[in-house]
């Protein structure tokens, strides 16, 4: 076997008394692709960080093809030869690629000789190693999965000889992330060595060379990932047998609950998201709503639930409209029984400041049972959140724990308490999962399915193509703030994934 | 991943974080006194027993504290909401005028408890209409509070100056002031309360009967924050504009309401002076008061709580520093400025410093008091 590009021996890291990485021992043979996998809070990014100077272990040794290397900042990370693609991308919007790439290693005062420098170095990778992009474009012009691969030439162009990506296909629609992995794999045969950090065993079957699980700080496995399956490495991310399937009955729609008819939003910058959208939600069914993420989904759910204004259309919920051109007001849609489990849990679902049970009563803070005149009624309100801790397993189970201090699954479970005990005919649920240990998403499909059955509307919208396939009852894709089309839920994911990806229906069908 | 810093348990967020940003403020402020050739120890004896070592130092300090805490309290009420309130001093100076109608009105015929809450009602009224102005500008129009709660300042500055010179002096006056109230518009002192504990303090010493309208005033704001629904919506605004929308919160409604209730706090304070100590509205009574309390409300964390005892901190500075500049002839008024200066920057501005460090020793000695493994230990 040739030699390892990186060894990690017994790397320790705490914060206070908290072990993140324990002891753990990983060796990554060089030409290979290495998957790491783990829940949320596995330590694997604790582990990257380690590697690429974010931060020093406490204790344990790193070593680079053969020799021991001390990792203090990222520039020696760089030194050794290894590169970081984060899952944020660290690029300026209003540079071009070409300024981009030189940020951070210009060379000199003057631009103009590291430009031309660069300009050919950058012609030099794309042909070495496919990876095409327009030297001069500005990158806020550039869609995600190129911006993606000026990150990946930023990391080349500093010599990388290993490659760390974190989480690199979360923002990628299907067809971009399978061009990923043919770059990634064109790396590997000119020698390069790729980590590969991710939560979709998927990606993990379909393109590592080797596989190594984390649970709770430790290295638990390492496996040849054509030796393994997904069943077995889903067991050892959780420590239990996962169910990866959701089990539910066929749907009985009733009567429609949500009617949206020619429903156009903008966005606060002027540029038109949601395009003449129209669709129905019948009562006991779930509506999916794929689409890479940016489409115009997040804006059509805040323009329904309220938070957003629309230009024009209309919203009928149970037969009546929804003012949505003028000041929609949330708390009137609550009231109205359309309950809302937005995207974005940290900012808008949730006061992380808060404790628990004050969150417990956001947008329901002005119903009658947690007051007392202008007064809130504190044993009502905690009682209540007791209540919702024990039906919802959530833990800590303490409602005067900061909210901050909870985990991701348990803030969503907290949000979804909230929403669904107010018994509202129609959920809205954006990224119910993002974030989400895997299981706690078990828990939380199976709380959706059950509104479902008890006859609730439910819309669903996820950049989890997975999970909108196994919870919908029928699935529209959005590209572009338009539906461009309706599926059932069992399209194949290669038909989705071109619709997403914008192509007409036509060649889609075929 | 969780972040290596977490919260700190209450008791090290609201006592030992102040009190090691307050010994530095006051070992700082020992250089400078060293600089100028005192003692510094000599010179922290004297301000401390300026201030506190005597029934009149004593009704002296509380007679400052009770400025700053209804100012403080204004400024923690905006803050809150995410609102930053500068405005304090201009709010104050212009409740003057609401004051001045009711005593000159009603002071020669009905005792000081009738005159003093309509007082209290016409101060808060003067106070919360000129926040009122910004707070409007800000909800409907974008206008950033700070900048026109200071320009209000210097507008409210110069109405006084026209009010007390061309209408509110009387005739053939010198000082452009109102008149002497009578009776019907002065508080009585709360020199007594002091003398039930064996302190000697003179009639003269200015500490009044607002002093506990001060105190009572912090145990409604503690209510109105922690206690009620509108306080529930002022802390989410404060939080997450975002999650009040989501919510249901008005935007603007929540910013009128905080900031009105902010001013009429900030109005408040100018009963202190004036029925309390002066008799009269004469120019700048504020003196710097609503600036005070913005580094009150941030070393009191925006809890009535940490606000009294701030506040009690900086009438501390006022009293004491005035015996020190009397004491000390190489230590002028403007040394005491400085040393004031420098508790507010540590105590206020730089209120963070030594946070992280403090947060790294706690970890590393008990994580779970910082609530490390609540959110690492229990999983779902």
């Amino acid at each position: 076997m040739a030699q390892a590009a990186i060894e990690l021996i017994g790397i320790n890291k705490s914060f206070g008394a908290v072990r993140a990485n324990r002891d753990i021992a990983l060796e990554i043979p060089r030409g290979t692709i290495h998957g790491i996998i783990g829940e949320n809070g596995a330590g694997k990014s604790t582990l990257m960080s380690i590697l690429y100077g974010f931060y020093q272990a406490d204790s344990g040794e790193i070593r680079v093809n053969g020799k021991p290397t001390h990792i203090k900042t990222p520039n020696d990370a760089i030194a050794a030869g290894i590169g970081m693609v984060h899952q944020h991308f660290m690029l300026v919007e209003n540079f071009s690629v070409l300024e981009n790439i030189i940020l951070g290693a210009e060379g000199e005062a003057l631009l103009k000789n590291s430009i031309s420098k660069a300009r050919s170095e950058l012609r030099r990778l794309e042909q070495e190693y496919g990876l095409e992009v327009d030297p001069d474009a500005l990158i806020e012009e550039l869609p995600v999965g190129l911006q993606q691969r000026v990150e990946i030439l930023k990391a080349l162009y500093r010599g990388a000889e290993i490659l760390i990506l974190d989480e690199p296909t979360g923002v990628l629609t299907p067809a971009e992330a399978d061009h990923l992995f043919r770059i990634l794999q064109q790396l590997k045969e000119q020698g390069k060595t790729v980590v590969l950090i991710t939560h979709k065993l998927r990606e993990i079957m379909a393109i590592t060379d080797n596989v190594s699980v984390m649970r709770q700080g430790t290295m638990v496995a390492t496996r040849k990932t054509s030796e393994t399956t997904v069943e077995e490495l889903a067991e050892l991310m959780v420590g239990r047998r996962v169910l990866l399937r959701v089990e539910k009955d066929e749907a009985k729609p009733g009567a429609v609950k949500l009617a949206i008819k020619n429903l156009t939003v903008k966005d606060s910058r002027g540029v038109t998201m949601v395009d003449d959208v129209s669709f129905d939600i019948r009562a006991g069914e779930i509506v999916g709503i794929a689409g890479v993420a940016g489409n115009g989904q997040s804006e059509l759910m805040e323009a329904v639930s309220g938070i957003r204004k629309a230009v024009s259309g209309t919203v009928m919920l149970d037969g009546t409209p929804i003012d949505l051109t003028g000041q929609a007001d949330p708390g009137e849609l609550r009231d109205r029984g359309l309950a809302h489990v937005p995207e974005d849990r940290h900012h808008v679902g949730l006061v992380l400041a808060f404790d628990e049970s004050e969150n417990s009563i956001l947008g329901y803070h002005d119903k009658p049972q947690y007051l007392k005149g202008p007064f809130l009624n504190l044993d009502a309100i905690q009682k209540d959140a007791q209540e919702k801790i024990e039906k919802y397993d959530i833990r800590p189970a303490n409602p005067r724990l900061k909210t901050a201090n909870f985990s991701g699954g348990n803030q969503q479970k907290i949000v979804l308490a909230r929403e669904i005990e107010q018994d509202p005919g129609v959920l809205i649920v954006g990224q119910p999962t993002r974030g989400v240990d895997v299981g706690a998403i078990e828990f939380i499909h199976k709380r959706l399915i059950a509104m479902r059955d008890q006859g609730k509307a439910v819309l669903l919208v996820s950049v989890e193509l997975d999970e909108i396939r196994s919870l919908s009852d029928r699935i529209l894709v959005m590209f572009a703030g338009r539906v461009v089309g309706e599926r059932g839920p069992e399209t194949s994911e290669g038909e989705l994934g071109l619709l997403m990806a914008g192509v007409e229906h036509k060649e889609a069908a075929e | 991943m969780s972040t290596p810093y977490a919260k700190l348990p209450a008791w090290a967020d609201y006592g030992l974080i102040p009190l090691i940003n307050l010994l530095v403020a006051f070992v700082v402020a020992g250089l400078v006194v060293l600089l100028v050739g005192e003692n510094p120890l000599r010179a922290a004896v004297i301000l401390v027993e300026g201030a506190f070592g005597s029934g009149q130092g004593l009704a002296y300090t509380l007679f400052y504290a009770t400025n700053f805490i209804f100012t403080g309290l204004a400024v923690a009420v905006a803050f809150h909401c995410g609102l930053f309130n500068i405005g304090g001093e201009g709010q104050a100076y212009i409740a003057g005028l609401g004051i001045a109608i009711i005593v000159l009105a009603f002071d020669s015929t009905l005792p000081w408890w009738v005159v003093f809450p309509m007082a209290i009602i016409a101060s808060a009224l003067f106070g919360a209409l000129w926040a009122l102005i910004p707070a409007y500008l800000q909800a409907k129009r974008g206008s950033h509070i700070v900048i026109t709660t200071i320009m209000f300042n210097f507008i409210a500055a110069s109405v006084m100056v026209y009010m007390l010179v061309n209408v509110l002096k009387p005739a053939g006056s010198m000082a452009p002031q109102t008149r002497q109230f009578l009776e019907g518009g002065q508080l009585p002192k709360l020199g007594w309360l002091l003398a039930e504990f064996g302190l000697k303090v003179r009639p003269s010493a200015p500490l009044n009967i607002s002093f506990l309208l001060a105190l009572v005033m912090a145990f409604l704001v503690w209510v109105l924050i922690w206690r009620t629904r509108l306080g529930y919506e002022i802390r989410t605004y404060g939080f997450s504009s975002k999650a009040a929308r989501y919510a249901g919160i008005s935007e603007t409604r929540i910013i009128i309401v905080t900031m009105l209730i902010s001013g009429a706090l900030a109005g408040m304070m100018a009963l202190n002076p004036i029925m309390g100590d002066q008799h009269n509205v004469p120019l700048d009574f504020v003196s710097g008061a609503g600036f005070v309390g913005i580094a009150v409300a941030l070393m009191g964390r925006s809890h009535p709580a940490g606000i009294v005892p701030a506040a009690i901190l900086f009438g501390m500075l006022y009293q004491g520093g005035a015996e020190l500049a009397f004491e000390m002839p190489n230590i002028s008024r403007d040394m005491i400025v400085i040393i004031q200066g420098l508790v507010i920057l540590f105590a206020g501005a730089l209120e963070n410093m030594f946070r992280p460090t403090i947060q790294g020793i706690f970890a590393s000695f008990s994580p779970r008091s910082v609530g490390i493994s609540a959110t690492k230990g229990e999983r779902a």
